[in-house]
């Protein structure tokens, strides 16, 4: 069974990329494809797809100017999660990647495709909210850095612009040795998104510091930092109250996967077994 | 849209016309005729279409023809022959690790690609690296065990072949 018609174009250079879009009105760029060449199959129509994967400094890992880690927007997520540097110092991240649909899909898969396709049960974007990455973005005019806190801002829709390129994503220094603990439900154990799931990761230096992220539960992927505040101040005694925030925090709808109730109901467990892991 | 692509199929080079809309999974199936890899959702959850490509096992479903030129890829035709099978072959057999037969060479491809990255796999990581791997037969009991009996085999050769 053939995919509907589009033409398939591999750029060698950022630059090719950008203009290989902006010369054909309906083109969109192409990482793994995993979720695009599923989409087209169905309901997104493209005119032509724009391959990144062959931009060599795309495919690159790399350490950023304040000493954290720059992740190539091309970069699979199975590479990712083998990267002893990613692993020593974003393990939170390498948790949550790799629960990302199976082994073989993690082999095409990537970080920037998962952020960019925005899907409110994206694993990835807890941990990049979480770790306050950023997002590095091109069009022929400019490059800027989104926060990823910024980046998301329904179903589908991201903060990026029409053409705009993200080229890497960068975890900063200072969220390095945050360790994680992320729980996850989901109808079956592999190849099926999240139906709710909490990221609660712990770290900084002297006092801890908390991060709590919620997935499939709202609109978008969503960091609580007032369960992280009560957390920060009162420590382990605040763990009951810091879910019941998570669980306020929260706006889940219905669907195939869980009720709302559910779901609502699941994040205050799944926060509280989180905190309680890392305490 | 058509393009020229080079590609290596189970080490030998094939040069052909591809559409642009055209899987790798259709590729094989209907460009080459090899019918070993399965279309099962054509979506990515199944795993019957799997293959490796350099050596790493991908959905044939979720990658475009146009996209290999250069690469090489291999699928269950390349793996072993009637009379000289693979061991995960030989193994599926004696375990009864087949009963339709339309999940077996996405399983078997899944297995040769961890096998070659991790020859010793516990319970849990072979799990986890079938978990794409959809079996309406045979309950997966029977492929568990028989990939580990496999592992066993080939690990077997590779030391015969170091010593
Ligand atoms: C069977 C199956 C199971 C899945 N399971 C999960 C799961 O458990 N958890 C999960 O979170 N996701 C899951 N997914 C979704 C998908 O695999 C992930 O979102 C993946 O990370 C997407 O990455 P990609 O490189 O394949 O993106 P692509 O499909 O290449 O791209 C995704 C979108 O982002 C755009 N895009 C890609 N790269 C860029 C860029 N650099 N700049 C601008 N735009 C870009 C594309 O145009 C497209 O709209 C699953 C998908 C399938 C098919
Ligand atoms: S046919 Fe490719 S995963 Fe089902
Ligand atoms: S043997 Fe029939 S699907 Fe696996």
């Amino acid at each position: 069974m053939l995919l509907p018609r589009f033409e398939y174009r591999a750029a060698r250079t950022v630059g090719e990329a950008l203009t290989l879009w902006a010369e054909q009105p309906g083109a969109r760029f192409m990482a793994g494809g995993t979720d695009l060449i599923a989409q087209m199959r169905t309901r997104r129509k493209v005119s032509r797809v724009v391959d990144i994967k062959q931009i060599p400094e795309l495919n690159q890992i790399r350490e950023s100017e304040d000493g954290g880690v720059a992740i190539g927007a091309a970069v699979a997520l199975s590479a990712l999660c083998e990267h002893p540097r990613v692993r020593e110092r974003y393990p939170a991240l390498v948790e949550c990647a790799c629960q990302v649909g199976a082994y073989a899909l993690r082999n095409r898969a990537t970080l920037a495709g998962n952020l960019c396709n925005a899907s409110p049960a994206a694993d990835t974007a807890v941990a990049l909210l979480a770790l306050e990455a950023k997002v590095v973005a091109t069009n022929m005019d400019r490059s800027r850095v989104i926060p990823v806190e910024e980046f998301f801002l329904g179903p589908g829709k991201s903060a990026l612009e029409e053409g705009e390129l993200v080229t890497e994503i960068v975890l900063p220094a200072r969220s390095a040795g945050f360790q994680g603990s992320y729980h996850r439900q989901s109808r079956r154990r592999g190849m099926d998104l999240a139906s709710v799931a909490v990221l609660v990761a712990k770290g900084g230096e002297g006092a801890p510091r908390y991060r709590v992220g919620l997935v499939s539960v709202a609109p978008t992927p969503l960091r609580v930092r007032a369960a992280e505040e009560l957390m920060e101040r009162e420590g382990p005694s605040a763990i009951a109250r810091a879910a019941e925030a998570a669980r306020l925090a929260c706006s889940p709808i219905t669907d195939a996967r869980a009720s709302a109730e559910y779901r609502r109901e699941m994040v205050g467990v799944l926060t509280a077994r989180g905190l309680a892991a890392l305490a | 849209m058509r393009h020229t692509i080079t590609v290596r199929v189970n080490g030998v080079e094939e040069r052909h016309e591809v559409d642009a809309n055209q899987t790798l999974l259709s590729f094989l199936r209907d460009t080459l005729n090899l019918t070993g890899a399965k279309q099962g959702c054509n979506e990515g959850e199944c795993g019957s279409c799997m293959v490796l490509l350099d050596g790493k096992a991908v959905n044939g479903c979720l990658t475009l023809a146009a996209e290999l030129d250069g690469h090489e890829v291999a699928t269950i035709e390349g793996l072993g022959q009637a009379g000289a099978l693979h061991p995960l072959q030989s193994a599926f057999l004696k375990h009864h690790a087949v009963q339709c037969g339309f999940c077996t060479p996405g399983v078997v491809m899944t297995s040769l690609a961890l096998l070659q990255e991790n020859p010793k796999p516990t319970e849990l990581q072979l799990k986890t690296a079938l978990a794409g791997n959809l079996c309406r037969c045979t309950g997966y009991r029977q492929i568990l065990d028989a990939i580990q009996d496999a592992a066993k085999t080939m690990r077997a050769q590779s030391k015969r072949r170091t010593a």
